[in-house]
């Protein structure tokens, strides 16, 4: 487990960051600007300094109330917003600039991280010469390097247009499920949460207002994500099997089986879907002559009005969680409550990874 | 061409500025730095004690220092005091004359470079496993190179130019604290006017010179680092 307890006052609010999060898989720490974000990663990686607090990353105790370690001695990773690679130094003097104050890096480790990150070709340029998406995965290979016990991500896609952004994009993937430490992600985008996180921390005005597996806080009525009419949720499925004669594929989830239109990932590939609250309607009786092909058996498990018009709906398929938003009309007509057996019909889903 | 006494004075010279440049880094590199990183409430006083030489009278400068560093002067007393002798008109005089007057030249564009790095290198350095010190000599000073490079040949410059001072403290003996600039006086005086023509124009070549490497290499830093 990761465990934070620290109040510190920063130049223009306190941030009271008091949380605990798993030590594996990506946590995105999602909040609007000025929320405390970064702030918080730069605690996390003893940027930020305050004597009081508790701060321990899996066996080792960063912080307490008699040790500060310091962050050359904290053995992270930290990719900054903007890309920060040295100027006076080339490609490789940047990528040594880490590796020569670590123990124990042995060459196929550095092979295994350059080629993760396909920047073998870049080694002898200086900076100047470098795209921004080819410095922003030079600045993920140098964080890496250095065999950090965590890494910490602060918005690194933010300073890079679109194009780069789906350039970088599946190599954050690839760090995603090939590496075995904690990644902690700072973003403001819904996409890249989504996208990424396992594990979703939520930031207000300096306060830790949840935190929980993404699915989970996705759905939640008491948190700000699961209203309004850009709430989703995420489904985590398995490719099982090809349609050849209609372009489909068969994506197995715990609740059903997804047909989406194939895009050629390999058989027994995980993918992460998302489903826009929108794009999921109810009926009480399974329908047969309908275009819609995913239709789930669901069990009605909360409500929430949504305005004057609208209400958000909380279903369970098996133990996926699914949201939609209907009228307050249908609802009714439908005779909605708390337990109903219900099908819900998925009109589209967006393939993530 | 050059006498003897000329080419001591310009021996001496050179001397007396090339001692005076490498302890002026190695005492106006912390100093900057200082100054660059800190929140320190009385920072605007000690920048300004530090610019003071700029604006001085150099004379008045001189006459402190023959006051205090002279036999009767504070530090004067302490030197004996120590077996010692006065360090008034010797060259290690004009050494520490030299040394304060030529600081702010120094100090100033050093801090300006370390200022113009910004925190977040050095943070990155951190993050990378480099402790502070290691980070300052392994960030900090490459990236502030223009600083360092404006800073001595200032620094150098300023002090082959010094006369105020150096006519103050120095006493102008041959060979030991006989200077250039008092030698084109002297010239001058003794209505030497081609010994003069030659020391001068010698000195304004060499400081255009210095100068212009200063703003070349300066203008191919910035645009070598604004591709």
């Amino acid at each position: 487990m990761i465990e934070c307890q620290i109040k510190i006052e920063l130049e223009s609010f306190i941030l009271d960051a008091n949380f605990s999060i798993p030590d594996k898989g990506v946590t995105v720490i999602f909040g609007p600007s000025g929320s405390g974000k970064t702030s918080l990663l730069r605690v996390l990686a003893g940027l930020e300094k305050t004597h009081k607090g508790f701060l321990k990353i899996g066996d080792s105790i960063w912080q307490d109330s008699e040790n500060f370690v310091l962050t050359h001695k904290r053995q992270i990773g930290y990719v900054f917003q903007d890309t920060t690679l040295f100027e006076h130094l080339n490609v490789q003097g940047n990528l040594d600039y880490g590796i020569t104050r670590s123990s124990n890096i042995e060459k196929e480790f550095i092979d295994s991280i350059l080629n993760l990150l396909d920047i073998k070709t870049l080694l002898n340029r200086s900076i100047a010469q470098l795209s921004g998406g080819e410095k922003q995965r030079i600045a993920i290979a140098r964080a890496l390097l250095v065999k950090p016990k965590i890494l910490l991500m602060d918005e690194p896609l933010s300073a890079l247009d679109n194009k780069r952004k789906q350039e970088i994009l599946p190599y954050l993937d690839a760090l995603h499920n090939d590496l075995d430490i904690p990644i902690i992600y700072v973003t403001h985008s819904p996409d890249e949460a989504s996208r990424l996180a396992d594990y979703l921390l939520l930031l207000d005005h300096g306060k830790v207002i949840g935190s929980g597996p993404i699915n989970t806080m996705l759905t939640r009525f008491d948190l700000p994500m699961s209203h309004g009419s850009e709430a989703t949720s995420l489904v985590e499925a398995k490719v099982i099997s090809r349609e050849k004669e209609f372009n489909l594929m068969h994506l197995d989830f715990p609740g059903g089986e997804f047909l989406v239109p194939d895009n050629h990932l390999p058989i027994g590939s995980i993918v992460r879907l998302r489903v826009s609250a929108r794009d999921v309607s109810l009926t009480k009786e399974k329908q047969i002559d309908t275009s819609i092909l995913n239709i789930f058996p669901a069990i009605v498990e909360e409500m929430s009005p949504e305005g004057k018009a609208q209400i958000m709906v909380r279903l369970k398929i098996n133990e996926t969680t699914l949201l939609t938003l209907i009228t307050k009309k249908s609802a009714k007509i439908l005779a909605l409550k708390k337990g109903l057996k219900v099908f819900a019909q998925v009109k589209s889903v967006a393939i993530l990874s | 061409m050059l006498n003897e006494y000329d080419l001591s004075a310009l021996l001496v010279t050179i001397k007396l500025a090339s001692i005076t440049t490498v302890i002026l880094i190695l005492v106006g590199t912390p100093i900057a730095w200082w100054l660059s990183q800190t929140r320190f409430k009385f920072k605007a006083v000690i920048e300004a004690i530090i610019a003071l030489p700029l604006i001085l009278p150099p004379t008045v400068l001189g006459f402190y220092l023959l006051m205090t560093l002279g036999t009767n002067g504070p530090i004067g007393n302490f030197l004996e005091s120590l077996g010692g002798s006065s360090i008034a008109f010797t060259f290690t005089g004009l050494v520490v004359g030299s040394v304060i007057y030529s600081l702010p030249f120094v100090v100033q564009p050093l801090q300006n470079s370390f200022g113009s790095i910004g925190k977040q290198p050095m943070e990155v350095a951190a993050t990378l496993g480099a402790s502070k010190l290691d980070r300052f000599f392994t960030v900090a000073v490459p990236l502030a190179r223009s600083g360092f490079i404006t800073a001595s040949v200032l620094g150098f410059a300023h002090t082959v130019g010094e006369f105020g001072v150096v006519l103050m403290i120095g006493g102008n003996i041959p060979g030991e604290t006989g200077v250039l600039s008092i030698a084109i006086y002297d010239h001058v005086e003794a209505m030497e006017y081609g010994q003069a023509h030659l020391l001068a124009g010698g000195l304004l070549v060499l400081s255009f010179v210095m100068l212009l490497v200063v703003y070349i290499f300066n203008r191919r830093f910035s645009i070598m680092r604004s591709n």
